[in-house]
């Protein structure tokens, strides 16, 4: 089982690995480089231009959990950047003024292009316009994504974004890496990804099982690491899920929980869907006061930050620049409250959950705005157990060990409390 | 008889109530928290265990009494007696403990006068203890040895030069935690008999009739058949983990025994503000809790009366008294000092600068509530500030202002809530 389980780790970090060989070797293939961000990311669109993709957002959650952030905020206040900015983005800064370093130890080369692919986070905006200091001859590309303000997808906004990309991004694309577009091979990526995201819904769903054979949230973010970042559309993407789908198919037959630092979970006692990243300075800390109470997460909302493919949509070559266009609109942050709600209370019901917790990132205002509301109304729809709690995304001073334990000791005990009434009901009855 | 225990470890209280299988409340016993825990958990069990017994004698008499005795009375003043024997026995140690650390002379006093000083210090202490225990003076619930002790030591000693005096409170502060930390056993018998000594004149003549009851009292075994632990040092005191619960299960627990139709507790204690919302079972769904900042707590109220070199039980009828509230920025206790002294130094009178401070308490509490989901319905306000009568003003005038007219329960009790809680998960386990 054991080994399973390692194949596709193993296989992720190979991946990784060569993306960042490939990466440091730009100097000598010549290949462009591309800066963008995970919400409703373009990688297929890169990949056409044969350019390679540096998710900043990526390298500073890596430096959170090789304990590298605290340095490198501290770079970045002593620069002057306030305490109240987002972690990501003074970790990101403090990296590159400290030489670039990646998360395998490799330099990671400068931009040739800003491309601002996401706006809904207008942090983004800021963060780029920093880089651009930093290195004045990157160009910028940049899609303005409207908000999703009336809850759903307006053909305008699929024609505004379509028109953006034919006049504004393609045009920088080809300009930067010498490539003329070509819809056909950006068509086939689609394709590509369509595969891993049908395969993606599949370990999703296998939460709905009893014991659910997925953390949807610690072990989840494992299982969004190609998908999001610079694998999708690529084959390797695809065995990558193959591989982690049998695996997860396997431990479903077998009736076997998810596989923690510390081995399978044995014993199921809460089901749980969180809404927010997880803090990444303490990740194992944080995880481990979770699953040694037996507490599972059957879904999260982290899982859908580059895209949420929960409500059908599939990448696809039928109109590839409306298909960017859905998934840049579609991504979770870009929805709004009622939508978000909606999706948690389908999570909620979908995989069983016994409760509903919150992480609330101090300096993350994409996620955090509004988590008091949908709590409050998951609460009263659902008659369900909420919790709160509060870490930061690399900052670690905000990572209170202590008052985070003494909340979910009380969350735990709420959901325990619960089953206990509900057993003596029964047994009532 | 069979009991149940419930012990609440507070920040600045420890609690214990004993309850008889039908939620009663047999026995209420408090003391200061103290640095060791143990100690503080032991004798708010022992006190519990002696009120339950003072409890069940008074229930007898009545009942095998003809009705022309106020056994009311008489059984308080037997109890006021008896905890003054308790008094005495720690004072002893104290005494002691204070006279062989004044074998040095200190500005030229010789070491004999200061022991002469000691001991005319603590008769003048004896006196006052016995005159407030004797004329039921005593608060039960905020005055403890410590307290009952330093107030007439520090009184006596007031007028000696300004080395002396220094000396001499270093003397007390020396011998105090290792006398108040040091477990005494009493003897409920032998103490009750010597306190039936001490009982005014006129009533002595009951004494066979109560001595009847007595020995078949003392003799009830209050065991308890089960126990639970919780408040802030609830993971310290010597219990094993399923003996320990969270404090806010435990006051939404307590609220409910007392008021079934309670939806939201407002708990504020030594150094946690808590918003709980529950169910119609006493059941938690939601908490928020304060982790930044103590202001709005009990310490808040010790740290201002500190400053006003007042005790913590005259605040809130000063603040009372007040004709308009002063202007405080409430987010900060140490601030709120510095606020404290400008507006003294601008002549402010105190009244209105305490009412401010108690304005700001209740308002950051609300800040609180209005996290977790508002006041649904009747709200029960828990913990050693819901005593302070100027904070309950306020939360009565916010609730009205912030959410209608809605009940608000408090109970002579409300300290006693978490202790409550906890014995009555002791009892449903």
């Amino acid at each position: 089982m054991t080994v399973q389980k390692e194949n596709s780790m193993l296989k992720q970090k190979q991946m990784l690995a060569d993306h960042f060989m490939e990466l440091s070797q730009v100097r000598e293939t010549g290949k462009k480089v591309v800066y963008t961000f995970v919400p409703g990311n373009l990688t297929e669109l890169i990949y056409t231009f044969d350019m390679l993709p540096v998710y900043p957002e990526i390298n500073a959650l890596q430096s959170g959990m090789r304990k590298k952030s605290r340095d490198y905020i501290r770079e970045a206040e002593d620069m002057g950047y306030s305490e109240d900015i987002c972690s990501y983005v003074k970790c990101d800064v403090g990296m590159m003024v400290q030489g670039n370093i990646g998360p395998t130890g490799q330099q990671l080369p400068p931009p040739d292009l800003l491309l601002l692919s996401y706006t809904g986070c207008f942090v983004f905006m800021k963060w780029f316009e920093n880089l651009k200091h930093l290195y004045p001859d990157a160009e910028i590309a940049m899609l303005h994504i409207p908000y999703q303000e009336g809850g759903r997808i307006e053909p305008d906004h699929i024609e505004y974004i379509k028109e953006q990309l034919r006049t504004e991004v393609i045009p920088k694309f080809e300009k930067v890496s010498g490539v003329k577009f070509n819809e056909t091979k950006l068509g086939e990526k689609l394709d590509l990804s369509a595969k891993a995201e049908d395969l993606l819904i599949e370990i999703f769903d296998s939460a709905q099982n009893r014991p659910s054979p997925i953390d949807a949230y610690f072990g989840g973010v494992y299982y969004i690491g190609p998908i999001f970042t610079a694998f999708r559309g690529s084959p390797e993407c695809v065995d990558y899920y193959e591989e982690l789908a049998s695996e997860v198919r396997f431990r479903v037959e077998n009736k076997m929980g998810p596989i923690t630092p510390d081995g399978v979970l044995q014993e199921e006692n809460f089901r749980l869907v969180v809404e927010g990243p997880p803090n990444w300075t303490h990740f194992r800390g944080f995880w481990k006061l979770f699953y040694e109470m037996g507490a599972v997460f059957v879904g999260s909302t982290y899982t859908r930050v580059g895209g949420v493919y929960d409500d059908g949509f599939r990448h696809s070559s039928d109109d590839p620049l409306k298909s960017l266009a859905e998934y840049c609109l579609g991504c979770y942050t870009n929805r709004n409250l009622p939508q978000r709600i909606d999706l948690i209370e389908r999570f909620i019901t979908r995989y069983h959950a016994d409760g509903f917790l919150v992480n609330s990132i101090k300096s993350c205002n994409s996620f955090s705005a509004g988590q008091l509301v949908m709590m409050r109304e998951l609460e009263e729809r659902l008659q369900i157990p909420v919790g709160f709690i509060e870490t930061d995304l690399v900052d670690p001073r905000y990572y209170s060990y202590s008052n985070i334990k003494n909340r979910l000791d009380s969350f735990f005990q709420m959901l325990e409390q619960r089953q206990i009434m509900k057993r003596r009901m029964e047994a009532v009855a | 008889m069979k009991t149940y225990l419930g012990i609440d470890l507070g920040s600045t209280t420890s609690k214990a109530v004993l309850i008889d299988e039908k939620h009663n409340i047999i026995g209420r016993g408090i003391t200061n928290t103290r640095s060791n825990y143990e100690v503080a958990a032991e004798i708010a069990r022992m006190e519990a265990e002696f009120n339950s017994r003072f409890t069940i004698l008074l229930r007898r008499m009545k009942e095998s009494s003809s009705g022309e005795v106020d056994w009311n009375h008489l059984v308080a003043l037997l109890e006021g007696r008896f905890h003054y024997l308790q008094f005495e026995e720690r004072f002893a140690e104290l005494k002691n403990a204070m006279l062989e650390q004044a074998n040095h002379a200190s500005n030229g006093v010789p070491a004999a006068e200061i022991v002469d000083i000691i001991r005319s210090a603590c008769d003048d202490v004896e006196a006052a203890v016995k005159d407030k225990f004797f004329n039921n003076k005593v608060s039960s619930t905020s005055e403890f040895f410590r307290d009952l002790f330093s107030e007439p030591y520090m009184h006596a000693i007031q007028n000696r030069e300004r080395d002396l005096f220094d000396h001499l409170v270093a003397i007390y502060d020396r011998c105090i935690t290792p006398v108040e930390n040091k477990l005494l056993e009493f003897n409920f018998i032998d103490l009750t008999e010597q306190a039936l000594d001490f009982m005014p004149e006129e009533l002595r003549s009951l004494r066979k009739e109560v001595a009847v009851h007595l020995a078949e009292v003392a003799a009830i075994n209050l065991e308890p058949a089960d126990f639970i632990g919780t408040g802030y040092g609830r993971q310290l005191l010597p219990f094993d983990q399923k003996h320990i619960k969270s404090e806010i299960l435990c006051h939404a627990m307590g609220a409910h025994t007392y008021f079934p139709k309670t939806r939201t507790v407002l708990d504020i204690g030594g150094q946690d503000t808590k918003a709980i919302q529950v169910d119609e079972h006493g059941l938690v769904t939601s908490f928020q809790m304060n982790d930044r900042c103590a202001a709005g707590c009990g310490r808040y109220l010790g740290y201002i009366s500190d400053e006003m070199s007042m005790s913590v039980g005259e605040l809130g009828p000063l603040a009372l008294k007040a004709e308009y509230e002063s202007n405080i920025c409430s987010t900060c206790t140490v601030f709120a000092g510095a606020e404290l002294r400008e507006y003294l130094n601008l002549g402010e009178k105190k009244e209105n600068i305490l009412a401010g401070l108690h304005k700001a308490i209740v308002q950051r509490a609300f800040g609180l509530l209005a996290r977790s989901g508002g006041v649904r319905n009747e709200m029960t306000f828990t913990g050693g500030v819901a005593r302070n009568p100027a904070v309950v003003k306020y939360v009565e005038q916010l609730v009205i202002q912030n959410y209608g007219d809605i009940k608000i329960n408090l109970h002579a009790d409300s300290i006693f809530m978490g202790a409550l809680g906890a014995a009555i998960f002791s009892e449903a386990r």
